[in-house]
């Protein structure tokens, strides 16, 4: 087996050494008749060439969004990404190493965590960011917990606007945790009254911006009334890339900020490994789940980083730690930072122009065709249609002629009614022979 | 250059601690960070201006581009590249962390990982464009299934304590289902459990009565029937445990869980010893979480990202959690929602590590049957021969028992030399070692935990093994300056880490003019 360097004389005198007769007699403590002699429904070792065909094959039965013009977004978004960043992401020393306990020879990593919290409190418009949690969804959870901690109450107000799935994700965790969570009616034209749904319960608004729909919203008058009830404003984003051209969610006056972070830096790859941004007010901070790198000093006095803060994490603190979060998305987390250094605030923000000119001429072609409604009055690179036909119909015929034309919303919200909404986004990668194939196909579909 | 006729020659130890212009020490670089290199008004990336359009972002759109620094490639790689090097890796060495099973990350998976079928496919395409990635998911949960000896594995989850919550989340559900949620709120989890048992059980609410492990290392069926009432929702027990010990009364504490009505989550992270050799599902277990990123050698990447998916009894099959895998005839299906099932919800957007499911996959087909327990037994047999090759210099808690796939240590036999279980660490460093897991498990007295995993080569244990029992006979001669100074070789000497928490400096910010 290639993987395994050990051979049959070696293996003999390490039994040899440790005073056995045989392997076995290393597991006597498994009870015996619980023992199997092996794993008879698994096909035996297999060359690389092998493994790489049966792989090969399996991956040949999805359609690559890269192969077809591609205009699917609602919470992960194709883009281009720059070929350093790959190459740089598969260096040894980043790719298989361990979470920077040992700080003397990890402060590669542990300065990438500390120049990512930089980027990612920077871009959010807030003091201070953590390490990184699993995704934006877990990121967003999580928030709503670190609110409830913060204000001592347990009563979190769920946006219309907030992706269904992020609202699932929340609303299970607070079931379960015996909170109560309530979740506003899906809001396609972002026209909800969050103010009214709060009370003196009410730990926090989780309010996501550009919200599910596509809709850019305005936070400050959001953040006004969480503050004038003792709440605290979470916001989200499923689009790192929207802070190149919309103002921050710290510059409205938000407490909490989470969002996905896939769309700068990592690929789609079927919804995961993705990383959950969050960020925060300094004076919150010990509050907040998940690992800090900090600045310090060694022994010598040079600059040196080192994981910091820990007595709010589990492996100090356990049933008292402020999450159980372990294992975070550093290399997803290096993957954003690698990009986001390359592109700068100024690539980020031409990006962003480039995203939403795409959106803005999509949006007027599709518009173009007969019976089709664009619900938004304003977006940035995501925008909800109207279709006279069922939207999942409507996808599907799509698929056939080769165009992946967004997300049905009935997918993920099947009893709202609207079924005729279909949530479009459009990135860089979007040329215009994109735009006029998916015109095209849509006046098919819809004749 | 041509250095024939001009060999060098060592000099003196006085030149080589001599101080650089640069603080360089040749190949060890000293790098900046982005914000004090990088230029806030450069871009590493060609961007096209669209033609002239009219905006639509409404009332939020922003006055300018945020205030960060931008690198050309050049500038880019070589940071990165710089920064890289200041790391320890499992590619350069052995890399012996307790619990963490750094094992080979064969480069065949990432190669797999990046066909555009995988990695470039959107998680809410239409499923009939996504059929290569769900029969990856289907393959891995069969695969586990087999090695697990039970019925159904919940894919979602995104790290071990991500799994640890799914698997109490679904034990909560189905208590919930029987009526008893109010009155089973009590979690029992041994004192060597890690941390992450407590924290997921507090999350949800329980809270949690410790069970004492007993003195050869291992729970005691006494021990859980003592603290087993009608209050007692589950026990959450690591096996192999922290101890690296196979837990030897596990089926008749399964038992005894079960007659209590409670349920048995079993903490898989220890898996890697055992697979191929017994099954969770026959132990009595109801839920384990897999770390993928530990048995199935998914890179850790400095911190994560991660992958849990949780295998689970058919008495907790029904509550598992949201998206699952169906299939009819050669189609598969995806079922995303929890109405109208008994399903307890969601625990994640989308449908999980597809990255991590299909590097594990491509380790699972490489070892095959006959390779996946030749590696259980060639991790066994790597921390035994560390064990034994270490006994007489070394003191073990629990004596001569063989251990699973890692060694513990305490530090009884550092008592006379006035040196901790850091320093030893830490001393190891200069070594080109990395350091065992150190001070856990919490119940042993200056814990290290060493887990040499089935990568390592004999001549690579052997040099391992000279390594430690030369730094052992030095602590014990009195050398205490070769410790308590270490690391003096490695890119940084011990860091100032109260400091660091006392005041706080998280992020960089620009510095005031003078």
């Amino acid at each position: 087996m290639r993987y395994l360097p050990l051979d049959a004389a070696e293996r003999q005198a390490m039994l040899a050494r440790i005073g056995v007769p045989d392997v076995e007699a290393l597991f006597a403590d498994i009870p015996a008749d619980k023992r199997i002699g092996g794993l008879i429904d698994l096909p035996l070792a297999k060359s690389e060439m092998a493994v790489e065909r049966t792989m090969s094959a399996m991956a040949a039965r999805s359609v690559a969004a890269g192969s077809a013009p591609f205009f699917l977004g609602a919470g992960a978004y194709k883009r281009h990404i720059p070929a350093s960043v790959d190459h740089l992401i598969q260096r040894s020393e980043f790719l298989t190493s361990y979470t920077p306990y040992q700080p003397e020879i990890a402060q590669g990593t542990l300065k990438v965590l500390f120049e990512f919290q930089t980027q990612v409190a920077t871009l959010t418009g807030m003091e201070v960011a953590n390490a990184s949690m699993y995704d934006g969804s877990t990121a967003c959870a999580e928030a709503m917990m670190m609110a409830h901690r913060l204000t001592k109450r347990g009563k979190a107000v769920l946006s219309g606007g907030l992706h269904p799935q992020y609202a699932d994700v929340a609303e299970t965790l607070a079931r379960l945790a015996g909170e109560t969570v309530v979740r506003l009616p899906p809001d396609v034209r972002a026209s909800e009254d969050i103010a009214a749904a709060m009370d003196d319960e009410t730990s926090c608004v989780v309010v996501q911006s550009p919200d599910f729909f596509g809709n850019p919203r305005d936070l400050a008058p959001i953040a006004d009334a969480a503050h004038a009830r003792g709440a605290l404003l979470v916001a989200v984003f499923t689009d790192p890339v929207s802070l190149g051209a919309l103002r921050s969610p710290g510059e409205m006056d938000a407490d909490i900020v989470v969002g996905e972070g896939q769309g700068i830096g990592n690929a789609l790859s079927f919804g995961g490994p993705y990383l959950g941004l969050f960020s925060t007010r300094l004076k919150f901070v010990r509050q907040m789940p998940g690992r800090l790198a900090g600045e310090t000093v060694d022994a010598d006095g040079r600059r040196s980083f080192v994981l910091t803060l820990s007595t709010r994490e589990q492996h100090i603190r356990r049933e008292k730690a402020t999450s159980n979060i372990c294992t975070n998305s550093a290399l997803c987390a290096l993957a954003f930072s690698i990009h986001l250094a390359l592109l700068g605030g100024v690539g980020l923000r031409r990006l962003a122009n480039l995203n939403h000119a795409n959106a803005v001429q999509l949006a007027d072609r599709l518009s173009a065709v007969p019976g089709v409604e664009i619900v938004n009055a304003c977006f940035f690179n995501e925008f909800t249609l109207r279709t006279p036909r069922p939207a999942a119909d409507v996808i599907e015929a799509l698929a056939r002629r080769g165009v992946i034309g967004g997300l049905p919303v009935s997918r993920l919200l099947p009893q709202a009614g609207l079924d005729d909404c279909i949530v479009v986004a459009s990135t860089e990668v979007n040329s215009d022979d994109d735009r006029s194939a998916y015109a095209k196909a849509l006046a098919e579909c819809l004749r | 250059m041509n250095s024939q006729g001009r060999p060098t020659r060592p000099e003196t130890a006085q030149a080589a601690a001599r101080k650089t212009f640069t603080g360089n020490r040749a190949l060890d670089m000293e790098e900046a960070l982005i914000f004090e290199t990088g230029r806030f008004d450069a871009s590493g990336v060609d961007v096209d201006d669209p033609e002239p359009f009219a905006s639509r972002l409404g009332p939020t759109a922003s006055a300018g581009a945020p205030e960060l620094p931008g690198l050309t490639e050049p500038e880019a790689v070589r940071h990165y590249v710089r920064l890289s090097r200041d790391n320890y890796s499992i590619d350069a060495g052995l890399y012996p962390l307790g619990s963490c099973t750094m094992k080979h990350n064969p480069r065949l998976n990432e190669k797999m990982a990046r066909l555009p079928g995988f990695s470039d496919v959107h998680p809410l395409q239409p499923v009939s464009t996504a059929q290569g990635a769900l029969a990856v998911i289907e393959a891995l949960a069969a695969a586990l299934m087999t090695m697990t000896g039970m019925s159904a594995i919940a894919m979602s989850p995104k790290a071990g304590a991500h799994g640890e919550l799914c698997g109490m989340m679904t034990i909560k559900a189905a208590i919930e289902a029987r009526g008893e949620v109010a009155t089973r709120r009590v979690v029992l989890v041994p004192d060597s459990a890690h941390g992450t048992n407590p924290a997921t059980a507090a999350l949800i609410g329980f809270s949690v009565r410790p069970v004492p492990a007993g003195d050869e290392g291992d729970v005691s069926v006494e021990a859980v029937k003592s603290a087993l009432a009608p209050d007692v929702a589950a026990i959450m027990l690591t096996n192999p445990n922290t101890c690296g010990l196979f837990e030897r009364q596990i089926v008749g504490i399964a038992e005894a869980v079960r007659e209590a009505g409670a349920y048995f989550y079993c903490d898989g992270a220890n898996f890697n010893a055992i697979v191929g050799k017994t099954r969770p599902g026959d132990l009595g277990v109801d839920a384990m979480h897999i770390n993928l990123h530990k048995t199935f050698s998914t890179p850790h990447g400095g911190g994560g990202p991660g992958a849990g998916p949780v295998a689970l009894s058919s008495r907790l099959a029904p509550f598992a959690p949201v998206p699952f895998v169906t299939r009819e005839g050669d189609r598969l299906r995806l079922v995303e929602h929890a109405a109208g099932t008994e399903s307890f919800g969601r625990m994640s957007a989308f449908h999980g590590q597809m990255g991590m499911f299909v590097r594990a996959l491509s380790f699972i087909l490489s070892h095959g049957a006959d390779g996946l327990r030749q590696a259980s037994e060639d991790a066994v047999l790597s921390a035994n021969y560390i064990r034994a090759s270490l006994a007489d210099v070394m003191s073990a808690p629990f004596g001569e028992r063989a251990c699973m796939h890692e060694a513990l240590f305490d530090d009884r036999w550092l008592k006379d030399t006035g040196l901790s279980t850091l320093d030893f660490a830490k001393a190891m460093i200069d070594e080109g070692f990395h350091p065992m897991t150190v001070y856990f498990p919490l119940i042993v007295h200056g814990a290290m935990l060493i887990e040499p995993t089935e990568s390592e080569s004999k001549a690579s244990l052997d040099r391992f093994i000279m390594t430690l029992r030369d730094l052992a006979f030095a602590a014990k001669a009195g050398d205490r300056e070769r410790f308590t100074s270490a690391p003096i070789h490695a890119p940084r000497r011990r860091l100032d880490e109260t400091r660091a928490a006392r005041q706080p400096v998280l992020r960089w910010t620009r510095p005031r003019p003078a």
